[in-house]
């Protein structure tokens, strides 16, 4: 709901054809989100942040890791030329735990929505296609997860299942458990209203059998609501296992997470707050990059909004 | 309209059968013997063992712990800790916090998110409209994590010393309804955020319909148009969203009530976490689906009331 409803110019990429072959739906959108600042400044942000969680070595000149780099003399100091952003309880940088910890995040974010994308839209399109028993099976299922709340239930499976074994990989789980009923119910919406269109029953007049169906005629046109809900849940992730390490249940001690420094940083944060704020504003610009690119995307693959 | 009430309330049994046996069995199905878990390292009297085993139905297979459960909450009978508290009590004035967080949240939501959205539609394609669309996807970005803790510090303390006014309490309760000013803002955060949007969308649409153009031709004064024709059709998913928010908002809540120190039901939850008092956990959990569950059924039901043009057939 960004620059295309702002801008009233509806015939924008209307002549993006060239002239050879009528734009797909996929050209459409790619030359609208090649055109949207909201999406090339978002893509830009996610970019650089992705590059910061593979290699945080070239950002930071000291190892987050390295507990001999943290001086306890130096706890709760202000910034200054050598410590950007301070110094934390234990005396540790700030700056480089900051550039560590955005390792946990964008893992956290990718790794989640890469599951329950597939998890939710595979069984979207099996409740979609075949319908009847499997659909109602399905979403039956579906409903009973979807009723509990995203961060009471991702605290109730780590506080159980993820007591002994915390870390990035529960976190996932715990947040896809909860999250993959609402890429299923999209799917499946997507797939019906697909299902019946006159191309779908000219491949199966044409002897098409249900898997060839499936994947070649319905897939690629379902698949637009789904995306843009993949790409919005990215930011809710992240944000959520933040939720998650500062409430305690989350990413543990000797691994770095925002939510984790925000937590440590707490006690003491009227009387020192850079270790706490410098770890949220992070968090904050690394939500914004994924709402911005999941806006974009909504915008660029939505033709209802146009 | 009566027959779907019915099935509506039919369907909400199973999805509510299968969400509170779902969380039974995350919390319960555990290998490991509770009353071992108790008593630590020592050896677990026999006598007190079978008759702590009775008493809890640890005999039991888990589907008839759970049916057991479901018949003593209908009674308002939520369990006994291991320690020999009823739970229910744990319970007293910690939902009431909770429930007034919410609310206060949801009073935030309604007037800021439906002001907002109507000067962006009213003003389509107008700086205004850019503007409050551009701080919609800031506040969608600002976790409740961030935002509550900067306006700790920014309203709670430095506002305090800076200027001497010291009208928004951040911590605790002890204030009454101001209490809730800031956790209830913080915690409306991103629903403002989508509420605004909705409210912008749904305008918009009211305001191209057939029947608004029909009432301006027909030279009805603006301000007419906008209150008895579009406005008031246009407030329909408004309501709806709000109500279905009121579940929601109870459920995110823990990390707002552990910022600000409220002694609301998310905080007794991350505590009874900690301390391993899962019949507290499951009752909590359990009665906030409830709620969700209920407040999304009332909703359906409004909806139906509200929009007589949908047919639920």
């Amino acid at each position: 709901m960004s620059n295309s409803t702002i801008t009233a110019s509806p015939p924008k990429h209307a002549k993006s054809g060239k002239g050879k072959k009528p734009a797909s739906l996929w050209s459409d959108a790619w030359y609208d989100l090649r055109h949207s600042k909201v999406f090339l400044f978002g893509a830009a942000l996610a970019l650089l942040l992705v590059i910061v969680a593979a290699f945080p070595s070239l950002f930071s000149p000291l190892d987050a890791f390295d507990k001999s780099t943290c001086d306890l003399a130096r706890a709760r100091d202000g910034l200054d030329a050598t410590h950007w952003f301070g110094s934390d309880n234990l005396g540790c940088d700030t700056y480089s735990r900051v550039i560590y910890g955005a390792r946990v995040s964008i893992i956290v974010g990718i790794v989640a929505t890469l599951v329950t994308s597939l998890v939710g839209g595979f069984l979207g399109l099996l409740a979609g296609f075949y319908g009847r028993w499997t659909d109602v099976l399905l979403s039956r299922v579906a409903e009973i997860f979807f009723a509990i709340p995203s961060i009471l239930g991702a605290l109730l499976i780590l506080a159980v299942v993820g007591r002994d074994n915390a870390g990035i990989g529960s976190v996932v789980l715990a947040l896809s458990v909860l999250a993959w009923p609402l890429v299923l119910r999209i799917m499946r919406a997507a797939v019906i209203t697909t299902k019946s269109q006159d191309f779908v029953l000219a491949a199966r007049a044409l002897g098409a059998g249900p898997i060839r169906i499936m994947i070649r005629h319905i897939l690629p046109n379902a698949l637009a609501p789904v995306i843009v809900v993949t790409t919005m849940n990215l930011g809710v992730f992240i944000a959520a296992e933040a939720g998650l390490s500062f409430l305690g249940v989350g990413i543990q001690s000797p691994d770095i997470s925002w939510g984790l420094m925000i937590a440590d940083a707490r006690n003491r944060f009227l009387e020192a707050p850079a270790p706490l704020l410098f770890p949220a504003l992070f968090l904050s610009i690394t939500v914004l990059a994924f709402v911005m690119l999941g806006d974009a995307v909504r915008d660029a693959l939505d033709p209802k909004l146009r | 309209m009566g027959r779907y009430v019915v099935r509506r309330l039919l369907q909400a049994i199973p999805v509510l059968l299968g969400t509170t046996f779902l969380i039974f069995a995350i919390v319960y199905a555990l290998p490991g013997d509770p009353l071992q878990a108790l008593a630590g390292d020592r050896r677990v009297d026999p006598v007190f063992a079978a008759t702590m085993r009775e008493m809890f139905h640890l005999n039991d297979p888990l589907i008839v712990r759970y049916g057991y459960y479901i018949r003593d909450i209908f009674t308002g009978d939520f369990g006994m800790t291991f320690r020999g508290l009823p739970v229910s009590t744990i319970f007293e004035g910690k939902f009431q916090v909770t429930l007034n967080l919410a609310l206060m949240a949801l009073i935030i939501e309604a007037v800021v998110g439906i002001g907002l959205g109507l000067i962006a539609a009213l003003r389509r394609g107008r700086w205004s409209d850019t503007g409050i669309l551009a701080i919609t996807l800031i506040l969608v970005s600002i976790p409740t994590l961030v935002s509550g803790f900067v306006l700790q510090l920014v309203l709670g303390v430095q506002l305090k010393t800076s200027t001497g006014i010291d009208f928004f309490p951040v911590a605790g309760i002890a204030e009454g309804w101001r209490s809730y000013l800031i956790p209830g803002a913080v915690l409306a955060g991103t629903s403002i955020a989508y509420l605004t949007r909705l409210t912008r969308t749904s305008l918009m649409e009211t305001l191209r319909a057939d029947y608004v153009r029909t009432a301006i031709a027909k030279g009805m004064p603006r301000r007419r148009v906008l209150g008895r024709h579009a406005l008031r059709n246009s407030l329909i998913p408004l309501v709806t969203y709000l109500g279905a928010d009121l579940g929601t908002l109870m459920g995110g809540a823990v990390i707002t009530e552990t910022i600000f120190n409220l002694p609301g039901i998310g905080q007794q939850l991350f505590q009874s976490v900690y301390l391993r008092e899962n019949s507290v956990v499951v009752g909590i959990v359990t009665v906030l689906v409830l709620i969700y569950v209920l407040a999304n059924l009332i909703v359906d039901l409004l909806y139906a009331v509200l929009d007589p043009r949908i047919r639920y057939e």
